[in-house]
């Protein structure tokens, strides 16, 4: 190996589904082991909300897209000794093979460290791994490679259905799926031919049992499996899908130790240096065989990961085993054996973690977000992050887990959800994000663990878990009295204090009084990977009934408690883990101890070496308080991790517990909308005219008095999104009727939708009510477009002075009038010079990050430093006067969601984020979204602009772009006479509605358009759904598609003015 | 039904029971493996032993038919877990554990807090206890006597192997653990296996192995097994192992078999303060970079390698002594188990490697 200096590290960009914070915990650590080496590091990675892109870790950062075009313009720059491909996901796997087999590597002398390129390649080509494995002796599900859906077709046929396809160089079950017949595999075939080469038709295995292991091997051959995860669903569902228990549960020794055996073979014979992760399918009920000699066993080989992955974040919080860090050092050409373990501080990482606890994963959804988004899950990608609980019963870790997805869920058992019996069969039998919730239901009206079992595959001895959960709740219903054993026990299987005060009509604080009385309180635990065999200095903790002593001793005044931000979901992920981890490091500037508590896998936050002190633990109330009557800590401080820790700041208070920050009631006066707004009338600070109603007539009569559209916020939805604008009286009374509940118990608010205003976003912070810092951006987009999903400039490009004098002004007195100290930020309207206010958040908010990194100035140090009261200095100078322009834009993952509309409103639906730099708003713009993955066209570009007013305003900014495209232009009826009249050549193409060929989808088919524009027009039926199939259509045939004026023209403009090859490239240090 | 746990040092703990309602004593020791406990507790090596499991679910798989244990019974005096699981589920299983440790008339309580004893036991080193359930009972101290007369088995076995021109293999049982004997005849040869006190060179010995096998060709290796207890009680196999080694005979032993192999040469050995009983740890091979995942189970340890043997692994945790290896002739022992069940197979290896010193 050459002598090592300069490595690059390719991250994984934007957070989406199947591939999101995972990859800056992996990341994030691989650098830390490289700089411990005294390696210099470049990074790669547009994604500005992650730990990995802050100052504290790589010595050069790029916020560029990762693909070839980009990284080796940076390899040009930077000639690295080494390239690191592994720790940035799929993404970051692709580049790398594509850097590889384009001769940029060889040329640039690059060497890829760790695992070689050619093993990469062959797990991913699913049937080059098989006949590898084939040769190994190895079984892996019947199956064979179709280039084309005709082949694909031809194979099931051999086959039979149901078959199961699956495609590589993908993640997250992209473009798999199970069909049951020919036009399934059709409309799955097809789909996946948009994004990959490649598919696998193979036999459907019903019902298996889907085991992972995660492996480490150095390149002197040491190998080890870190963890074996077993999933509580059965194959068929994506592991990332999937409830995950580590370790095992149901697996004998015989059937563990085959598989990890297998693994290790696999691993050892493709020669990977770092970690992988090997996926199985486990059969439950072999044939038995005559022998007694012969022990039954049936597996198969579902794939291998040659790369860190989401598995493999999770077994490194599950075990304490930093894999990624230890992946980072074999790399290096380290032995496992000269690594020390972090957490005993005594052996070494060649060794199985020994766990004294389990762990169960739950993944979170978010589907009710998506429009028109179906409710299943299957064998591919749909969920936007995950929990882990950690316990000493399956009952006790799975019912924290369920607490910690943060969806208002007290347990397994949840009464209301299920209101019709007869259809539980059916929720059992097509699985949704609820099933754990109608297994519990099934098992209360006596469907039986059997039935259950064969209708969802899930081994009985879960359902058996979950069925004494029901059973002891049943029996409390039979008890007089709540005595200290009957407590005790309902503790032991995770139930929450309020749970149980809910079964017997008391409060949850009651009930904590009752056994606070009784001297019931949890253990603290410690995570120290040797189960206590040996002495652990770790400070990686777990709070538990089963045990009934402390690992630990409280570290009193010292410490602080930071707040992470629970599950990634939509509208709060990694830049919350940003802002808790920012916090943490500040903390010892003032001389105290963090303590953080979390619950999220994929997070740096819960990284045990990030904190003096690591609770991985629920964010309710109970458990909050729990650990802080243990610590007696200093302070908590609750605005940093996002909306769910600054929900828990009242009752916190209530309790006595020490806040750092705002007062909890002024957080609640700008939270609770009533109270809001007589803070906004007071300060005589205008807002978007609204009211509550309880009833449909008083609602029709106000939404006519300020005029459509209007924005209404039920407090009560069946399903679906819970905001929505309505532009018509007709909307609004069918919405009220079908979708929400209107009454005295759910009142509707409804506000007045300002139309084509301009979307501004204030992020500050204050020390006792004076503003010390105040930063100003905009977004492309008008207002309507959720501030999560909206193009965000900074600095602002285009606001009056007026208007930033104005913005000015509100803030300043809103700060005062609630005493902020902190970090909060103001969301507002501007129209002509009018400035409305729509909402503001007494806490660190997403764009944090973003507007640190761009300006310069860490907003969430200086809060941190508020916080303690130090007069902190105000942010100087004039910030708007940079010499460069960043814009952050939103990833959405549309195409993981079937069935999804794609259109962007006011519930926000992007999963992750980007930000770039640039000389001018289009360049960083561009690279923004290249990052994103839009590329930019060469075919043809389609237009379809709804509506005559839009049309007009499309055009009247499109125009010259749509001339200097150079590019043929496609567009439908309306659209094309519209575009033919002002001389724009177009050729049109029919709606489906037409019912005459060749029809839009034909020409998205085909690969003659590659970029789709098209705005709804919110009035018309028909063509709402005309345009919901042209947009669904585009996403499943993997084409950029824009569906908001200004970003479109924006798009239009940057790519006629810019062109790819002349970008900049610029490192973030660069830009000052 | 309620139970106490009480330890030497005076620690009481208020437990549960779901096995027999009998009292039982021994030494407490602690496992921190977290598969197989079907095969762990039949290890002759827990004899006298209460044994605590770190990890809290144990049931979770039923107990399989017999033929999958590693000895005829459970060879552990009691079980303490944290959460006993008493709804099986595996297609193999045949009897809940709870009814296992029933119809063995042994005791299985759970306590919550395993974790704490297990700390306990390690900040003390192992400890005698007790669990009382209806009867009171007194202390035991399983170190105090021969063990290896308790679990090893009574008559001599010939296991022959298909192949007629197969070597035979001269098993000595000191509790030996079933996979012991299935690894030796997959690899097919011949096993006898005899009790720890057979003496296959003296007339008696030879003319009982003619009787058994049928031919008058003695043994081509000698294979000390595993088993419970102090090694030093166990004079009458290391002196047989003194004879081999005479003899020149390749002679492996594993686990108790290697503390005895080092006492025939000349070795020491030692009681460690709480053993080691899990199937995690790693064992560094001497003079290479290779470090392999083993299955362990004992409390005593070689301290003092013989003359003419060098070390041949060591455990990179602790450092200790896990394996000798004689610098010219085929004499080697391993601390650790390469027959796993449970545990990992990493070193099954070893097998083949001692075969290859008989053929050659
Ligand atoms: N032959 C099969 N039968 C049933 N389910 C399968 C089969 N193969 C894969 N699956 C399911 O599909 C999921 C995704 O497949 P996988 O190859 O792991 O894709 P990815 O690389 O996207 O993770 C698996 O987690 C498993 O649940
Ligand atoms: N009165 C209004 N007029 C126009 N757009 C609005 C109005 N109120 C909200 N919006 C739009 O809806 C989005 C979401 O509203 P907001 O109240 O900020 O919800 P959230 O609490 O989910 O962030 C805003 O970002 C903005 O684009
Ligand atoms: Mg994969
Ligand atoms: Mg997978």
């Amino acid at each position: 190996m050459k002598d090592i200096k300069k490595v690059l590290v390719l991250g994984s960009g934007a957070l989406k589904i199947g591939e999101a914070g995972e990859f800056d915990y992996s990341g994030s650590q691989a650098i830390k082991a490289l700089k411990e080496e005294g390696i210099e590091v470049v990074l790669v990675n547009p994604n500005i909300a992650t730990i990995q892109t802050s100052k504290i870790l790589a010595d050069r950062v790029y916020f560029l897209p990762v693909n070839p075009d980009f990284v080796e313009k940076i390899i040009d720059k930077e000639r690295p000794d080494g390239i690191f491909l592994s720790f940035g996901g799929q993404t970051a796997l692709n580049c790398g093979l594509d850097l590889f087999n384009q001769g940029i590597l060889k040329r640039y002398n690059v060497q890829v460290l760790g695992t070689p390129v050619s093993t990469i390649e062959l797990t991913e080509d699913r049937q080059a791994f098989a006949d590898h494995l084939h040769k190994l002796d190895i079984s892996t599900p019947v199956s064979k490679p179709a280039y084309n859906t005709k082949d694909a077709l031809a194979i099931a046929q051999e086959l039979g259905y149901p078959v199961m396809v699956r495609s590589g160089f993908s993640l997250g079950g992209q473009g798999s799926g199970i069909a049951k017949s020919e036009k399934e595999l059709k409309d799955i075939s097809d789909r996946a031919f948009s994004f990959v080469k490649q598919i696998l038709v193979e036999k459907y295995l019903h019902h298996y049992k889907e085991v992972e292991y995660e492996v480490v091997r150095d390149k002197f051959d040491n190998c080890v499996t870190v963890c074996n995860m077993e999933n509580m669903d059965p194959l068929g569902i994506h592991t990332g899908e999937s409830i995950v228990i580590a370790p095992s549960q149901t697996l004998t020794n015989y059937e563990y130790h085959s598989l990890r055996s297998i693994a290790i073979k696999i691993v050892r014979s493709l020669n990977v240096v770092g970690e992988c992760n090997v996926q199985f399918a486990l059969n439950p009920k072999p044939q038995t065989v005559d022998d007694p000699e012969k022990i039954p066993f049936e597996y198969y080989v579902i794939e291998m990961n040659a790369r860190l992955s989401r598995s493999s974040a999770l077994a490194s919080k599950a075990t304490g085993y930093p894999l990624a860090y230890v992946a980072a050092k074999l790399a290096l050409g380290k032995n496992l054996t000269e690594l020390k373990n972090k957490v005993t501080k005594t052996t070494q990482f060649c060794f199985e973690p020994a766990l004294d606890y389990l762990t169960v994963k739950i993944p979170r959804w978010d589907l009710n977000k998506f429009k028109k988004a179906e409710n299943t899950i299957g064998s591919s990608m749909k969920s936007v992050g995950e929990v882990m609980g950690m316990g000493r019963t399956f009952e006790e870790a799975f019912q924290k887990a369920i607490r910690m997805l943060d969806l208002d869920f007290e347990g397994v058992i949840h009464e209301s959800l299920f209101k019709d019996d007869d259809q539980i069969k059916e929720q059992l039998k097509r699985p949704t994000p609820n099933r754990m919730f109608a297994i519990a239901h099934a098992l209360i009206i006596g469907i039986t663990v059997e039935e259950i079992y064969e209708l969802t595959g899930i081994d009985p001895w879960f359902l058996y878990r979950i069925d004494n959960i029901v059973q002891q709740e049943k029996a409390l219903k039979f008890k007089k009295k709540l005595t200290k054993e009957i407590l005790l026990s309902l503790k032991q299987i995770g139930t929450s204090d309020k749970r149980i005060g809910s079964l017997t009509n008391k409060t949850g604080l009651e009930i904590r009084e009752l056994r606070k009385n009784y001297g019931i309180v949890p253990a603290i635990l410690q995570i120290d990977t040797l189960a206590g065999e040996f002495p652990a200095q770790t400070n990686y903790l777990y709070l538990t009934y089963n045990a009934n002593h402390y690992d630990v001793k409280p570290l009193k005044n010292k410490g602080v408690i930071v707040l992470g931000s629970g599950p990634y979901r939509i509208g709060s992920s990694v830049e919350f883990d940003w802002t808790s981890v920012t916090t943490v490091m500040r903390l010892k500037d003032h001389d105290k101890k963090s303590i953080v508590i979390n619950c999220n896998p994929e997070t740096v936050s819960t990284d045990y070496d990030i904190s003096d002190r690591l609770y991985f633990e629920e964010l309710t109330f109970e458990r909050i308080a729990d650990i802080y009557d243990f610590e007696k800590s200093y302070g908590i401080i609750v605005s940093m991790g996002g909306q769910t820790p600054n929900n828990r700041a009242k009752a916190l208070k209530a309790y006595g517990a020490p806040l750092l920050g705002t007062d909890p009631d002024n957080i609640d006066r700008a939270e609770n909308r009533t109270r809001f707004s007589a803070l906004l009338d007071e300060l005589e600070i205008t807002q978007p005219p609204w009211d509550s109603f309880t009833t449909v007539t008083k609602a029709m009569s106000f939404s006519k008095k300020v005029g459509f559209p209007v924005l209404i916020r039920p407090s009560y939805v069946l399903s679906g999104q819970s905001m929505k604008i309505c532009h018509s009286e007709k909307e609004l009374r069918d919405f009220l009727g079908e979708v929400a509940s209107i009454s005295q118990e759910y009142p509707v608010t409804i506000s007045k939708f300002v139309e084509d205003a301009k979307e501004i976003e204030v992020d500050c912070v204050a020390e006792k009510g004076i503003v010390k810092a105040l930063v100003v951006s905009e977004h492309i987009e008008h207002a309507g477009v959720h501030s999560g999903d909206a193009t965000v400039a900074q600095p602002a490009q285009r606001i009056y002075l007026e208007t930033l004098r104005k913005i000015r002004l509100i803030t300043k007195s809103i700060a005062k009038e609630l005493a902020i100290t902190g970090p909060f930020n103001i969301q507002c309207l501007a129209k002509g010079n009018n400035v409305a206010i729509i909402e503001v958040n007494l806490r660190a908010s997403r764009t944090f990050p973003f507007i640190s990194k761009v300006i310069g100035t860490n907003l969430i140090e200086m809060a941190t430093d508020a916080f303690f009261g130090k007069n902190i200095k105000p942010l100087n100078g004039n910030i708007s006067d940079l010499d460069f322009v960043a814009v952050k834009a939103a990833q959405f993952s549309f195409a993981r969601i079937a069935g999804a509309d794609p259109t962007l409103g006011v519930e926000m639906a992007s999963t992750g984020e980007v930000a770039c730099f640039g000389d001018d708003v289009e360049e960083a713009f561009l690279k923004a979204e290249l990052s994103v993955g839009v590329k930019i066209p060469k075919k043809g570009v389609f237009i379809s602009i709804g509506g005559e007013v839009n049309k007009y305003k499309f055009l009247e900014e499109a125009i010259n772009y749509l001339f200097s495209l150079d590019l043929p232009i496609f567009a439908t009826d309306k659209t094309a006479k519209f575009l033919h009249r002002y001389g724009i050549p177009v050729k049109r193409v029919y709606k489906l509605y037409e019912t005459k060929t060749p029809n839009v989808i034909d020409y998205f088919k085909s690969g003659k358009i590659d970029l789709v524009i098209n705005i709804p027009d919110q009035d018309v039926e028909r063509a709402i759904n005309d345009g919901y199939l042209i947009r669904r259509a585009a996403i499943d045939n993997n084409l950029a598609v824009f569906t908001n004026q200004q970003k479109a023209i924006l798009f239009l403009k940057a790519i006629t003015e810019k062109k790819i090859e002349t970008l900049p490239i610029k490192a973030w240090d660069e830009y000052k | 039904m309620n139970a106490t746990l009480q330890l030497k040092d005076g620690i009481t703990l208020e437990a549960e029971s779901f096995g027999a309602p009998v009292s039982t004593s021994g030494e407490v020791v602690f496992s921190t493996g977290m598969m197989g406990y079907p095969e762990g507790l039949t290890d002759p090596s827990f004899k006298g032993q209460i044994l605590v499991l770190t990890y809290p679910l144990v049931g979770n798989y039923g107990v399989p038919n017999k033929n999958l244990w590693e000895a005829d019974r459970l060879m552990v005096s009691g079980l303490i877990v944290s959460n006993y699981i008493d709804t099986p589920s595996h297609f193999q299983s045949q009897n809940s554990l709870a009814k296992w440790f029933k119809n063995e008339k042994l005791p299985l309580i759970q306590i919550k807090d395993t974790r704490g004893l297990t700390q306990h036991i390690r900040e003390k080193g192992s400890l005698l206890g007790k669990i009382s359930i209806n009867k009171p009972i007194g202390y035991y101290d399983p170190n105090k006597e021969n063990l290896v007369k308790q679990v090893s088995i009574k008559n001599i076995s010939y296991l022959p192997s298909t192949n007629k021109k197969a070597k035979t293999i001269l098993l000595l049982d000191c509790g030996a653990k079933r996979n012991i004997i299935n690894s030796l005849r997959k690899r097919n040869v011949s096993v006898i296996v005899a009790p720890w006190d057979f003496d296959p060179f003296t007339k008696k010995g030879e003319s009982k192995i003619e009787e058994i096998t049928g031919s008058k060709k003695h043994f081509d290796g000698l294979f000390i097994s595993n088993g419970p207890g102090d090694p030093t009680f166990v004079t009458k196999t290391i002196t047989t192992i003194k004879k081999s080694m005479d003899l020149k005979i390749p002679t492996m032993g594993i686990c108790l078999g290697h503390q005895l192999l080092t006492l025939a040469a000349g070795g020491e050995t030692t009681k460690l303060r709480y053993g080691h009983r899990s199937q995690n740890q790693p064992c560094i091979m001497e003079g290479s970079p290779r470090c392999y995942i083993t299955t362990q189970n004992h409390g005593f340890a070689v301290n003092d390698i013989p003359s003419n043997f060098k070390k041949w692994f060591t455990n990179a945790n602790d450092g200790t002594n896990e394996g000798i290896i004689h610098t010219k002739l085929p004499f080697m022992s391993v601390q650790f188990h390469p027959e796993a069940t449970p545990g990992p197979y990493d070193t099954e290896w070893l097998f083949d490697f001692y075969l290859e010193k008989i053929k050659s």
